[in-house]
């Protein structure tokens, strides 16, 4: 009796995953957007495996080959160092994935229950003092919050991914709290608050479990601005650090030798491009699927 | 009457939200690990000398009085010296400021102009070719940073195609017209000194453009869709039917409905650009105040830091304010519901 039980559960999960899967690939951009993320995931992984030099990813010098056009020896050219400009793009997709996620996981947890609470308490005192602390840190765009934090600290990845998260959880928040504040109103809630569910079941339980897809679909969009914070910051020297391949900081090495040797500037700019247009095309798909309108 | 209060309750607001953002920047600015005053003076100054910095900034008193002695002086616009220009930090803000907005505001208008001229297009010839082309491109143009718009554009323009000047406000040997707001283009118009207004808007091309194409393309996918929600609404199809020429359905009954959401994100949009104007600024070696702060920043400079930061939260709220009016404005539910629900 309990297989089966079982088994009609997964089944119906599988079919609902089936139907959901054909109104996402109805769509060619979602399913670019996916391949693209699952690409550059790939080739971020498996960098040391994939990548046809991965010795260039550090210190590597070889001036006998430095500056070279694309060529099929090297596809996307060398930088001034002699090192592979496609080699040193997969270990920078790296850098960008490691950030997008860092980020979103320091971010998400503590924006979501801030949200859920002041939702839930809306009207309260406990509402009030979350979302005015909201409001100042939305009062500033983003990135200039985050280039002040990373000045005061010293430049590097790890410090860049504390500013932007510091910059980021009250957007969560703010999405969460309307979620939350028109959710408490529905039957569902006030049948567990009447039959005297605690707060945390009802939170948790109850609310969160109907916030997820909006989540969901906005996690997938914020990797692809997380990375391009991050790539700003690396541009201007507050984020990864030479010689390591961060998208942004090989954009910027190769400014100076622009127009000349284009390619050093020019593929790196492509790659987050790329990754960028990945995840919101992606991302888009997820809110068609959800009918998500609050992202 | 309703409104004013509307209004008055934002302000009010936005002044606290202020208040919050500096005790905010001043918490980063001053409990950072070290001495500002000894990092400002480097290694090698004398002690004396960098206990004498320390007194100026109040760093041997208490956090809370030093905040306080600084909010004194904030609000009679004091923000101390700048450590690297080693002037009044308002004085650096005062030249630095008009560049930035110049730039900002001339990027705004590219953005808000052809954001919506490119959505209402692609909403009117949906489904065709142009529409696929304007809905690709402004797939390319969100996910683009500002910065490499600004260094393609600098390597085709600038470097091979030599159309356009690459870097700075004004090219040397053209004279700059007397100050009186500080943009060159309007201080120009006013004194006649018509070179300087070409030569600057030449100047402004590269990174007002690289500016504006993020939002841009933002604006231009959301007036398509909201326009092309309300064009099967039912009163659209009323209009037709009662024989209004396409023309007016299309300006007046479609498109300013349809500028509501479009509006409603340019705040945000401005707030971005004038974000990723710290980066351009610094591509084109623009004069203005980004680049002033992004040197700061990289010189951690505190009192520049702070000061050009709360300058940037001043200008992001006053912009949210101004839409938040057009909004009620083009939204007669939001104005005329204003006044009706007393």
């Amino acid at each position: 009796m309990e297989t089966s039980l079982h088994a009609t559960f997964w089944a119906r999960k599988l079919e609902a995953f089936g139907r959901g899967w054909y109104k996402f690939s109805r769509n060619p951009l979602s399913i670019i957007g996916l391949i693209a993320v699952l690409l550059v995931s790939f080739l971020a992984t498996f960098a040391p495996f994939v990548s046809p030099y991965p010795k260039h990813a550090g210190v590597f010098v070889n001036f006998a080959e430095a500056s070279q056009p694309p060529s099929l020896r090297h596809l996307f050219g060398t930088d001034v160092f002699g090192r592979d400009i496609l080699s040193r793009i997969f270990f920078g997709f790296r850098f960008s994935l490691m950030l997008g996620v860092v980020v979103l996981t320091l971010v998400v947890p503590p924006g979501v229950i801030l949200g859920l609470t002041a939702g839930y308490f809306k009207g309260t005192w406990i509402d009030t003092v979350i979302m005015r602390i909201t409001d100042i840190f939305v009062a500033v765009p983003p990135l200039i919050l985050a280039l002040a934090i990373c000045s005061v600290l010293s430049p590097n990845i790890f410090n860049a991914m504390i500013a932007v998260s510091l910059m980021w959880w009250p957007w969560y928040t703010r999405l969460v709290y309307g979620l939350s504040s028109s959710l408490r109103n529905e039957f569902f809630v006030q049948a567990a608050e009447v039959t005297g569910a605690s707060r945390l079941h009802i939170l948790f339980k109850e609310i969160l479990p109907n916030c997820l897809s909006p989540i969901f679909t906005k996690m997938s969009l914020d990797m692809g601005w997380v990375i391009l914070i991050g790539a700003s910051l690396s541009f201007v020297g507050l984020g990864v650090q030479p010689p390591k391949p961060g998208l942004g900081t090989m954009v910027a090495d190769g400014r100076i030798y622009m127009p000349d040797q284009w390619w050093i500037t020019v593929f790196p700019a492509f790659a987050i491009m790329l990754v960028v247009l990945g995840f919101n095309l992606l991302g888009d798909g997820l809110r068609d699927l959800f009918a998500v309108e609050e992202v | 009457m309703r409104f004013g209060i509307f209004l008055l309750k934002r302000l009010l607001h936005s002044v606290f939200v202020l208040l919050g953002l500096s005790i905010l920047i001043f918490i980063i600015a001053r409990v950072m690990p070290g001495d500002p005053a000894r990092a400002a003076l480097g290694p090698r100054a004398p002690e004396w000398a960098v206990e004498r910095v320390r007194e100026s900034m109040y760093l041997d008193k208490p956090l809370y009085a030093q905040y306080y002695y600084w909010l004194r002086d904030a609000l009679h616009g004091d923000f101390g010296e700048s450590l690297v220009t080693r002037r009044d930090v308002s004085t650096d803000i005062k030249e630095f400021l008009p560049a930035t907005m110049e730039l900002a505001l001339f990027s705004g208008v590219i953005m808000a102009v052809f954001g919506i001229l490119l959505g209402a297009i692609s909403a009117r010839y949906s489904n065709t070719w142009i529409d696929n082309v304007v809905r690709i491109g402004s797939y390319a143009g969100v996910v683009t940073p500002s910065f490499v718009f600004a260094v393609l554009f600098l390597l085709i323009f600038g470097y091979v195609l030599h159309i356009l000047p690459s870097i700075g406000r004004l090219s040397p040997g053209v004279a700059r017209p007397p100050v009186i707001t500080g943009l060159i283009t309007i201080d120009g118009l006013f004194t006649g000194h018509f070179a300087a207004v070409g030569d600057t808007i030449l100047h402004l091309i590269m990174p007002g453009v690289a500016l504006a194409l993020g939002g841009m393309s933002q604006e231009a996918r959301i007036t398509r869709s909201s326009m092309s929600d309300n064009l099967r609404k039912d009163y659209i199809a009323s209009e037709r039917a009662q024989g209004i020429p396409e023309r007016v359905i299309n300006l007046k009954y479609l498109l300013k409905p349809s500028l509501i959401p479009t509006v409603s994100i340019l705040g945000l949009d401005f707030a971005a650009l004038l974000a990723n104007a710290f980066i351009v600024e610094l591509i084109f070696n623009w004069p203005g105040i980004s680049r002033y702060g992004i040197n700061a920043i990289l010189s951690k400079d505190l009192n520049a830091v702070i000061a050009v930061i709360m300058v940037m939260g001043i200008v992001f709220i006053l912009v949210n304010i101004i839409v938040d009016l057009i909004v009620a404005f083009l939204d007669p539910r939001i104005r005329l519901g204003a006044e009706r629900s007393k």
